[in-house]
Formats: C-alpha cells, sequence, structure tokens
C-alpha cells in the first residue's frame, strides 16, 4: 500500500476499452496547473473522464486528504459527490438556461458536499469579462464566449479540483488566444488545483507548472515544466512537437530607439522585439534545440544577438542520422542545441567543455495586457 | 331538441378519459422512454417492440385481451375486489387502462427520441456540477426534452378522444360511463340519426384538424432554439 503525501493528487488508473490498453499513474501537486500532454489517442481524455468519475476503470484517486475511488475497497464516488470542475472540449452549456442560469447551475448545488474555496460570483464574471453577456442565451455566444462562461460556470461550482479537456480546441486563433489571456491571468489567482489535458505544446509551456506526458495510454514522464521539457527527447518523433526548453528570465528594461527589451536569465542579458511588459516580469521563453548553435569561441561581428555562455553537460548522439543533440548549462537554466555528428567530433565537444549558444530565435510567450496589470494589482485568490 | 343535454355527457365523458389517460400515459411513458433511451442492455429492443404492438395489433384483438385481464378472473378483477366492485371493465377505469395501453406507443417513441437527441452530455455536465441524477432528470433532461414530451402528450390526449374499438371491447356503451363521442357516432349512424352523427362528426374533424396543424406549427424549428 502506498502511501499519499498529503496535498497531492495521486491517480492510478488501468483498464481496457476495446484494443486500447490503458496504465497510467501520477503524482501531482495540490496547487498549480497539471498538463496532462500527449499526442491524440494517449489517453488523456480518458483519465480526465475517470478522475471526474464519468467513466470507471479500476485504480485509486487521492485528491488532498479526499479519496475519490479506491478499487481495492470497492469504494467509488460518483461524479456529482466529487465537487469537481469539468470543462468540456465544446462548452457544453445548457440552452435551455441564460447564461447566468448556466452560471449559478452549479454555485446553487455547491453546498451539498464539502466544497472548495468560496468563489465571487462578481469577480469571477469581471475576471472573465462575461458581464456583458450574462442575460443573453448561450445559442448567441461566439466560441471563445462559450468556453469562458464554461470555465465560470465550472469554478462557481466551489470544486476542489478543477479538470479542463482541452478547453481551446475547436477556436480559431483569435478566440484561442483570448482564451488563453483568460486563463492566464487566472492561473495566479486559483486556489483550487487544475488538471488540463492537451496535445499543444505551446499551450502547455504558456500555462503550466506541472506536466505529465501520456504516451499509447502510458506514463511516459511526470514533472515540474521545465525539468520535463529539458529531458523531453523526442518519444513521439518530432511530428508532434519540437525538441527545445524553456527558460525563465525577467524584464530588466527596453530600449525604446532599437524597439528592444532587455531580459536577464542568470546574470546573462537575452534581448528580444520589445514587448509592452513591466520591468521585473517574469517571462518564459521558448528556445528550440534547431534554433541554438554552438561556438567555441565568442564570436564577434555577427547578426545573432544572444550569445550565451554555458557548459556542455550532455552529448546525445541520435542513432541512425548524422545527429546529435548537446545539453547546456547556461548557468542554471538549460538549452538544447541540434547539432551535426560531425560537428561533435571537430569541436571535440563533450561534457564539461565552456562553449557559447548562440540562440538564433525565441518564441516569447506573451502574456495578454491584463494579465499584467492583475499581476500588479493587489491579487485576491478566487 | 335540447341540444346541450343531449351532447354534453359524451363530451365530458370523453374529455375526462383523454385527461386521465394523457396524465397516466405521461406518468408511465416518461420512465419507459428515458429507460428507452439511456440504457445498453441487449432486450431493450424487446420492450421497445411490446409498446410498439397496438400501433400494428386489430383494436379488437388488443380489446378482447383486456377484457380477459380487467375481468373477474384477471388483475382488473382483484384490482376491483379492493374497492368492492367485481370487475374493470364495462367501467370507466377500464376504458382509460384501455386507452393507456393503446395509446401508449404514440408518448413513448416522440419522448424516446427527445431523450435519446439530449444525448448523454448534458447530464454528465449537469453531474459535474454536483446534480444528483434526479435532479439532472429534472432540471436539464426533461426541459430539453420538452418539445418531445409535449408532442407526446398532445399525440396521446388526441389519439384518445379518437379511439373506437378498444373502447367498445373493453366498455361497451353505457351513457355516462364508457359512451364516449366515436361510440356516440357509432350509435347515431346505426338508429339513423344521421343529423346528429353530422354535428359530432363535424366536430371532431375540426377538432383532429386542429390538434395535428397545432402540433405541426410547434415542431416547426424556431430561431431561438439553437444547440
Amino acid at each position: 500500500m502506498r502511501t499519499v503525501a498529503a496535498g497531492s493528487i495521486s491517480a492510478r488508473f488501468e483498464g481496457q476499452i476495446g484494443t486500447f490498453s490503458l496504465e497510467v499513474a501520477f503524482e501531482a501537486p495540490m496547487q498549480g496547473i497539471t498538463a496532462l500532454f500527449g499526442p491524440s489517442g494517449s489517453g488523456k481524455t480518458t483519465v480526465l473522464r475517470c478522475m471526474a468519475g464519468l467513466q470507471r476503470m479500476s485504480g485509486r484517486l487521492d485528491v488532498g486528504e479526499d479519496l475519490w475511488q479506491n478499487d481495492d475497497q470497492g469504494d467509488f464516488l460518483p461524479a456529482f459527490e466529487r465537487q469537481v470542475g469539468y470543462v468540456f472540449q465544446e462548452s457544453s452549456l445548457f440552452p435551455h438556461l441564460t447564461v447566468r442560469q448556466n452560471l449559478l447551475y452549479g454555485a446553487r448545488r455547491s453546498t451539498r458536499r464539502r466544497p472548495g474555496p468560496k468563489v465571487s460570483f462578481d469577480d469571477t464574471v469581471a475576471l472573465l469579462g462575461i458581464g456583458g453577456i450574462i442575460d443573453r442565451s448561450p445559442a448567441g455566444l461566439s466560441g471563445g464566449e462559450g468556453k469562458r462562461v464554461a470555465i465560470g460556470r465550472a469554478l462557481l461550482s466551489r470544486p476542489r479540483l478543477l479538470l479542463m479537456d482541452e478547453p481551446l480546441a475547436g477556436l480559431d486563433d483569435a478566440a484561442k488566444e483570448e482564451v488563453l489571456g483568460y486563463l492566464e491571468r487566472l492561473h495566479p489567482r486559483l486556489s483550487v488545483p487544475v488538471v488540463y489535458v492537451s496535445h499543444d505544446l505551446r499551450e502547455v509551456a504558456r500555462l503550466a507548472d506541472t506536466i505529465v506526458v501520456l504516451s499509447g495510454g502510458r506514463t511516459s514522464m511526470v514533472g515540474p515544466l521545465r525539468r520535463v521539457l529539458e529531458e523531453l527527447d523526442r518519444p513521439f518523433g518530432s511530428r508532434d512537437f519540437e525538441n527545445g526548453v524553456v527558460l525563465r528570465a525577467r524584464v530588466v528594461g527596453h530600449d525604446r530607439d532599437r524597439r528592444m527589451t532587455r531580459l536577464v536569465h542568470q546574470g546573462q542579458e537575452i534581448v528580444i522585439p520589445a514587448v509592452d511588459l513591466p520591468q521585473g516580469q517574469d517571462v518564459r521563453l521558448r528556445i528550440r534545440a534547431r534554433d541554438v548553435v554552438l561556438a567555441c569561441k565568442m564570436p564577434s561581428a555577427i547578426s545573432v544577438r544572444n550569445i550565451l555562455r554555458g557548459t556542455i553537460l550532455q552529448v546525445t548522439v541520435e542513432e541512425g542520422t548524422a545527429f546529435a543533440e548537446a545539453l547546456v548549462d547556461v548557468g542554471g537554466g538549460r538549452l538544447r542545441s541540434t547539432i551535426t555528428r560531425d560537428a561533435v567530433l571537430d569541436l571535440a565537444l563533450e561534457p564539461g567543455k565552456p562553449v557559447y549558444a548562440l540562440i538564433k530565435s525565441i518564441s516569447f510567450d506573451r502574456p495578454a495586457p491584463s494579465v499584467v496589470r492583475a499581476s500588479h494589482g493587489a491579487e485576491r485568490p478566487l | 331538441m335540447d341540444s346541450v343535454s343531449e351532447f354534453w355527457p359524451p363530451v365530458r365523458l370523453t374529455l375526462q378519459l383523454a385527461l386521465w389517460s394523457t396524465g397516466l400515459l405521461l406518468l408511465l411513458g416518461t420512465p419507459i422512454a428515458w429507460w428507452l433511451a439511456r440504457t445498453d442492455m441487449r432486450w431493450k429492443e424487446v420492450v421497445a417492440a411490446v409498446v410498439a404492438l397496438p400501433l400494428v395489433l386489430p383494436p379488437t384483438v388488443l380489446g378482447f385481451y383486456l377484457l380477459l385481464c380487467l375481468g373477474p378472473s384477471g388483475p382488473g378483477g382483484w384490482l376491483a375486489g379492493l374497492r368492492g366492485g367485481r370487475s374493470l371493465a364495462f367501467s370507466f377505469e377500464g376504458i382509460v387502462l384501455g386507452s393507456v395501453v393503446y395509446s401508449l406507443p404514440f408518448v413513448v417513441q416522440p419522448i424516446r427520441n427527445a431523450f435519446e437527441a439530449v444525448g448523454k452530455r448534458p447530464l454528465e455536465v449537469a453531474a459535474t456540477l454536483g446534480a444528483t441524477p434526479w435532479d439532472a432528470f429534472w432540471s436539464v433532461a426533461v426541459p430539453l426534452a420538452k418539445p418531445g414530451i409535449v408532442t407526446g402528450a398532445v399525440l396521446g390526449f388526441a389519439h384518445t378522444i379518437g379511439e373506437f374499438g378498444v373502447v367498445l371491447m373493453v366498455g361497451g356503451n353505457i351513457p355516462g360511463e364508457t359512451r364516449v363521442l366515436s361510440i356516440a357516432v357509432y350509435e347515431y349512424v346505426e338508429t339513423l340519426q344521421w343529423d346528429r352523427a353530422h354535428v359530432l362528426a363535424a366536430g371532431m374533424l375540426a377538432f383532429s384538424f386542429l390538434v395535428v396543424f397545432s402540433l405541426m406549427v410547434w415542431q416547426k424549428p424556431r430561431p431561438e432554439a439553437g444547440s
């Protein structure tokens, strides 16, 4: 029998649906956003439905001090007694109720069992920007508005655990960005843990704190986002996502003439095209392995702006190809670089060797402007 | 001729019969429709076929079996015995029960279709929002299936009003007890009172047209009915 640390979510499910077999086990913290990440068909939604009690597979589920399922003793709490919030892929609003009635449906029933932290109706409506559509019928809402109402409805049911199944699926890029912005704004204020299903690594890198990687119905990796992203060694092939890392950096200043923003990561400066963020703001930078070039001497007169000093930690040759991958420590953060075997041999790249990492391109996960304001104002947990 | 005192008893009796039958049909038909729409059991189609039997059986065959059931040696007789009677045949209660059986498929089918169209998702949403299955049935499934339930109720009501064979078999022609409109028309024609038959027949024709017409208007997709 396992002992479960208080204040964590511990899930173990196994079973068979047709020819698909699932055998998943992971532990996640009782705070922040945990992403269930993997390609379609890897069992993400099934795991989420099992956690909600909408589907039953044998196993065990602990959420904090609550035991929701334990098949060793035949315990299975039905969905309506679990106090979960569930945001479905389609917003699934009740068409016979107005937006307000949808929001209140769960709120009115939330006191039945041990509800989670109290949630203010007005704050939630304001935060999700749905005050203007509150008396409308769901039929007239845009995709993004519908998703926001569905998120609000789940939050207002005072869940102890919020489950989200690809809440951005089926939205166009503009609506995706809109909802993502609201989610980011919500993130620091949430006092309940979130399990977020996604197959989009960009989304995960922007939102998640912890990541559980699923592959073919198995858990293939669990851990804090940054570590897992560093360690992802193309388990699904480059078709599903590109290898890379996430670096955390802080805004230190802006150069208005050159339209650049200066960031700092562990004492080393990084510049990116100007972004409208205040000094001191922490940001996440996603850097792909193929955008990192290694040099043994400090190059000069070169158009690449970001050159970080580092030390090689590890070189992995990709069997059967001309390529290798180097893991470089840049003073705390790590970069990955895709290089040829030819370069490994010629430059004698091996662990311990000091190098310069030239970063050709950085994708910057831009928080919505409102997020910035929210994180500087007085923060009240939702 | 005092037409009110002449025509009112069968009209009143017919309305009473239809109201009682519709009430009982909804009470009985809704759970059957819900079960048929939601269960995965293999023999559910057997139950569906039994419910649909009155669609194809001649009313005389159905009436014959019902007569046996309602008679002194059937369960109807036992039921009547509880109230000191001998039999439910040739009584108002008897024709209500007969009508319920006969109209059941007209009520179950549209309600079942409506519940199937609602699907599982809204009920899953309700469950995750803390609604018990009973609560979710009333607060989500019934409102979403309302058009089908209304259609079922109207069809059940109208079909009972238009019923003849089963009532004649199990109820006979007792004024104030089982002599409903359709029986009255039959009797007028048999006894060559064509002017009276005309009044009742034309009234029922107009009523039936109104029912079918309003159902069609009601079922036309309306702009605010969204997904």
